[in-house]
């Protein structure tokens, strides 16, 4: 990347990160709760993200462990226990069972892992809403409170939504780091190609889980910030179909692309609202773009940036190259 | 025990229809590895087109029979030529997702255009019910039981015996050294959409008299079907038979002697159970690792 | 500075919404309408949708012409909690629905902290239980219906022994609870206790498990298409258990769906479209000349939501929005002086209704009233 280009990266990030800091000052309730909803989606998109994206791996139970991580947190903070201690066994908990249900991971290839990973969905869905002793069942578990930061209450909606941001930008650090990192270039050698990782002694086996783990403990960090955002946690909201609205998040935004899964968020948060010219008829279209999406780019919007970036970086070069050429003497010529 | 056979008489009915849902389930996937989430969507709708052109006033054979043909022109040729075309080169993931929407859209436009409310469809078979070792089996039932194995024995026949059938399967296991050898792959996989069509058309038919045309019918019967057809064998036809009979009878098995609560977790258990230690199911084959 | 420009501002946005206010009647209307709850929510807004023609067709509330929104919460209650943040943000004169009493629990907090009056359509019982001032039903609490259905059982079915069939999600699992609370109370044993799954097909073992109980009656407790999914299974195991239920069992779709299998099934009614009352007839009529089909329950509970804000509001005779919740407490609505209302009603202090209910009996292929249950006051 050039010296401009990596300027104007900078600048835009910037840039982004400004509005999401500031902006929402002036946004009333509505606005507060979408931003927030949008961060706490993001977080459980990028785990799936680093599953699905940069591992290779199908998962259709990201939605389960968003879930786990949100009753972690609804039973806990509900008892009186401090949302910090929430969050930490919720991940704990996601690893752990990320870890296990990953195992299988290593016996079955691609789509059968997203059946296996479908049924533990389901099964996940129906412990939240039989287990009446731990999770109230049905009924979900009400008034679930807002933490207490530094002494501060985080129940305005606003400074709730600094709370979500800022894990948020936590994950994005984390999640940079680990990618940039060997561990990060192991997941793609994964996803390339596994046979030709193994073959150059990349431990498949442990990274497969890692990926799966990790990415499961990120729904579950999810799933404790979600709890205090709705103050609401009941069983419908946990089934397949959020698994499936996570998957469809990480494609859209693009796959295996750092920032696909912010924004792939953002269109599932915000699409809705955008379609509502069309009234009833907002789910067909939403789906009709979907799939032209997937039909012209299956990397997903920031796959078709990418292309686009580097059909200009190829006419760029072919052209300095064609300048270059005319410049020498003509080789063609035999 | 007169209870415990009739819950298995009966699982074995439910089972009969999830398997004609199934079958072209596991045909879709093993001719052209297109895992299609909308294949209970697509048990749906042909119900739902013959109840619009009954609407207009034609008489009701005519509606199954033009229902049945506008199923194939949608599930079958559009949906091949529209999304599955444009997407097979991307691969099996990409694809997968579209269907996912795809089953979306379809649920969502019946529900705008035709209502959100469940109707009656009247049955082909006769109603009344047959008398076995005391239990009421209805006829509607046996009709779904007996048209399914029909559809499975004449679809067996067809790839086993005719020049088409075995020219299909070579175009499913090889493609390319199927083209070599003159076989037109394209349109043998064509082919397969729409006997696909043709299949969840009859389902259709058969199974919405007992289940009633809602738009959400797909969601059960969808998941059913993707179960029965990875457990029973996801490469084999006859996988999808067996497969659904199993989880039919399974249901109501678990349902009575485990817990009404989780009675779909017997299920999902058991696909857990495949997946890990038997991947190709019940009677599939074993799947080569693609390198 | 920055503290009086925002003051500023917002006096000049109250100065442009206040003549807005004064012109129409703003509600917003969040239902259900996709998912699993579509038939609820969809009903509910067309019953909406009716009313609030018919009114504003006769001149609107004091003169003032009702606008209405309709927002999706797609059965989902993170989203109804959304789409509802998003309309107290637009300072709606009243909020109306959802009809899931999960999305109720976790919007009712916000309407009441904005001093909202919500109009719902919620039937669990501990609704109405959370000391909320600003919510309201349309149609009868649990705790109000299944106490009837039980007498009624115990009374006139004379039932010692009881199956209880229900549909496991919180509509199901709060009458089961409820009625299993009023069993226990009149001294009657529950036998078998049974949960189905929504869009199941195949009660197969279900109706075996009340077969093998032995139950001197059977209480019914799921959605249209299942109900009647169930009454035929009963038919074909020649299961003689008489049937107890709760508006749904007896529904004219559940009657035309499950045939001659739906005949001798009994229930508890609070609203039914089949109710032999000119005034439901005649709305019956109305509303299938407008939307082409025939309404459930949920489409009358929509309607007289509406019908309810205009009466509340005729009684203060202005349109306060912060007035409604006040004027609809102890109201009392007689169908005589405003027809819209149906069938009178009365508000109790915790927004639920006292009305008259009926015992129905499908004989033939129709609905038999075989008790008018009066309203108690």
């Amino acid at each position: 990347m050039t010296r401009a280009h990596r300027l104007l990266a900078i600048a835009i990030g910037a840039g982004v990160v400004a509005a999401l800091v500031f902006a929402p000052l002036s946004l009333n309730r509505y606005g507060l709760y979408i931003l927030s909803l949008w961060s706490v989606m993001s977080i459980a998109a990028i785990g799936l993200n680093l599953t699905l994206g940069y591992a290779g791996q199908v998962s259709l139970a990201q939605g389960a462990f968003v879930g786990i991580g949100a009753y972690a947190a609804a039973i806990m903070t509900v008892d009186g226990l401090p949302l910090s201690l929430a969050v930490a066994t919720a991940v704990a908990l996601c690893f752990v069972v990320g870890w296990l249900l990953g195992y299988p991971a290593l016996r079955v290839q691609h789509h059968y892992l997203a059946f296996v990973t479908l049924a533990f969905s389901t099964l996940a869905f129906l412990v939240f809403r039989n287990e009446e002793w731990l999770t109230n069942g049905v009924y979900g578990i009400s008034g679930v409170p807002r933490p207490h930061i530094f002494g501060l209450s985080t129940t305005p909606p606003l400074r709730f939504y600094y709370l979500c941001l800022f894990t948020l930008g936590v994950v994005t650090l984390a999640c940079w780091r680990l990618v940039r990192s060997p561990w990060g270039r192991a997941f793609v050698a994964l996803r390339e190609n596994p046979m030709r990782a193994l073959s150059l002694g990349v431990d498949t086996r442990r990274y497969t889980l890692m990926a799966f783990a990790i990415g499961s403990a990120l729904g579950g960090l999810a799933g404790a910030l979600y709890a205090p955002l709705a103050e609401f946690v009941d069983p419908t909201s946990f089934t397949l179909s959020l698994s499936l609205n996570l998957l469809m998040m990480v494609i859209i935004g693009g796959s295996g692309f750092f920032f696909g899964p912010y924004l792939g968020a953002m269109t599932a948060v915000l699409l809705p609202e955008w379609l509502r010219i069309a009234e009833g008829y907002y789910l067909i279209v939403y789906a009709l773009l979907v799939m032209g999406l997937l039909i012209y780019s299956p990397t997903g919007i920031l796959g078709i940036l990418d292309r686009y970036l580097r059909d200009r970086s190829a006419k760029a070069a072919s052209a300095l190259h064609a300048a270059a050429g005319a410049s020498l003497p003509d080789e063609t010529a035999s | 025990m007169s209870s415990l056979f009739d819950l298995v008489i009966s699982g074995l009915a439910t089972g009969a229809i999830y398997a004609l849902v199934a079958i072209g389930f596991t045909l879709l996937w093993q001719t052209s590895q297109t895992i299609n989430f909308a294949q209970g969507e697509f048990a749906m709708l042909p119900a739902f087109l013959m109840l619009a052109v009954g609407r207009t006033g034609a008489p009701f054979w005519l509606a199954i029979i033009l229902g049945a043909l506008l199923s194939v022109a949608i599930l079958g040729i559009a949906f091949k030529k529209l999304l599955v075309d444009p997407m097979l080169r991307h691969g099996v993931l990409p694809l997968a997702i579209a269907t996912m929407a795809l089953s979306v859209a379809m649920k969502e436009s019946v529900k705008q255009f035709f209502s959100a409310e469940a109707q009656p469809f009247p049955s082909i078979a006769p109603s009344g019910s047959v008398s076995i070792f005391g239990s009421e089996v209805s006829l509607q039932s046996f009709g779904v039981f007996a048209f399914g194995l029909a559809a499975v024995i004449g679809l067996n026949l067809f790839l086993e015996r005719t020049s088409t059938g075995r020219q299909m399967q070579a175009a499913a296991q090889n493609p390319t050294v199927a083209r070599i050898v003159g076989v037109p792959v394209e349109r043998m996989i064509m082919l397969t959409f729409v006997i696909n069509a043709a299949l969840v058309a009859l389902a259709s038919l058969l199974v919405t008299p007992i289940y009633l045309a809602k738009f959400s019918s797909g969601e059960t019967l969808g998941q059913a079907a993707f179960i029965a057809a990875i457990v029973g064998g996801f490469n084999q036809v006859r996988g999808a038979i067996i497969g659904g009979l199993a989880i039919g009878v399974l249901d109501n098995l678990a349902a009575a002697y485990v817990s009404t609560q989780y009675r779909a977790a017997v299920s999902l258990a058991l696909l857990i159970v495949i997946i890990l230690f038997r991947p190709e199911g019940l009677v599939g084959r074993s799947e080569e690792r693609t390198v | 500075m920055k503290y009086v420009l925002m003051a500023g501002l917002v006096l000049l946005t109250a100065a442009f919404a206040a003549p807005a206010l004064a012109q129409d009647i703003q509600l917003v209307d969040v239902a259900e309408l996709s998912g699993g709850g579509a038939t609820v929510g969809t009903n509910f807004k067309n019953g909406v949708d009716l009313a609030v023609e018919e009114i504003n067709a006769a001149g609107g509330i004091l003169g003032h012409k009702i606008v209405v929104t309709h927002a999706d919460t797609q059965s989902n209650p993170g989203v109804a909690r959304a789409q509802v943040q998003k309309a107290l943000d637009s300072n709606p004169y009243v909020l109306l629905g959802p009809g899931y009493s999960g999305s109720v629990k976790v919007t009712a907090p916000l309407a009441e902290e904005a001093g909202v009056t919500q109009i719902m359509g919620g039937e669990a019982a501990e609704l109405t239980r959370m000391g909320n001032k600003f919510l309201f039903r349309t149609s009868f609490g649990q705790q109000s219906s299944m106490p009837k259905a039980a007498k009624y059982m115990a009374e006139d079915m004379k039932a010692k022994s009881v199956a209880v069939v229900w549909v496991n999600n919180d509509f199901g699992k709060g009458g089961r609870d409820t009625i299993e609370k009023e069993f226990d109370r009149l001294g009657m044993k529950v036998v078998a206790d049974i949960s189905t799954e929504a869009g199941q097909a195949d009660f197969a073992a279900d109706v075996a498990k009340v077969k093998a109980s032995n139950a001197d009656a059977a209480f019914v407790y799921l959605n249209e298409e299942e109900s009647a999914r169930i009454l035929k299974e009963f038919k074909r195991q020649a299961v003689t258990t008489p049937l107890m239920g709760e508006t749904t069992l007896v529904g004219q779709k559940v009657i035309e769906l499950a045939g001659d299998a739906a005949n001798g099934a009994r229930a508890h009614v609070g609203l039914t479209t089949d109710a032999p009352i000119d005034s439901i007839r005649a709305f019956r009529e109305r509303f299938v000349k407008k939307h082409n089909y025939v309404p459930d329950h949920n489409g009358i509970k929509g309607y007289l939501a509406i019908y309810m804000i205009k009466a509340a509001t005729e009684k203060m005779g202005k349109v306060d929005p912060k007035g409604v919740a006040d004027a609809l407490h102890g109201l009392t609505i007689k169908a005589a002086d405003q027809p819209g209302i149906l069938m009178d009603v009365t508000f109790d202090e915790n927004g639920d209704i006292d009305r008259q209910g009926f015992l129905v009996e499908v004989e033939n292929g129709k609905q038999v009233i075989k008790q008018i249950l009066p309203k108690l006051h």
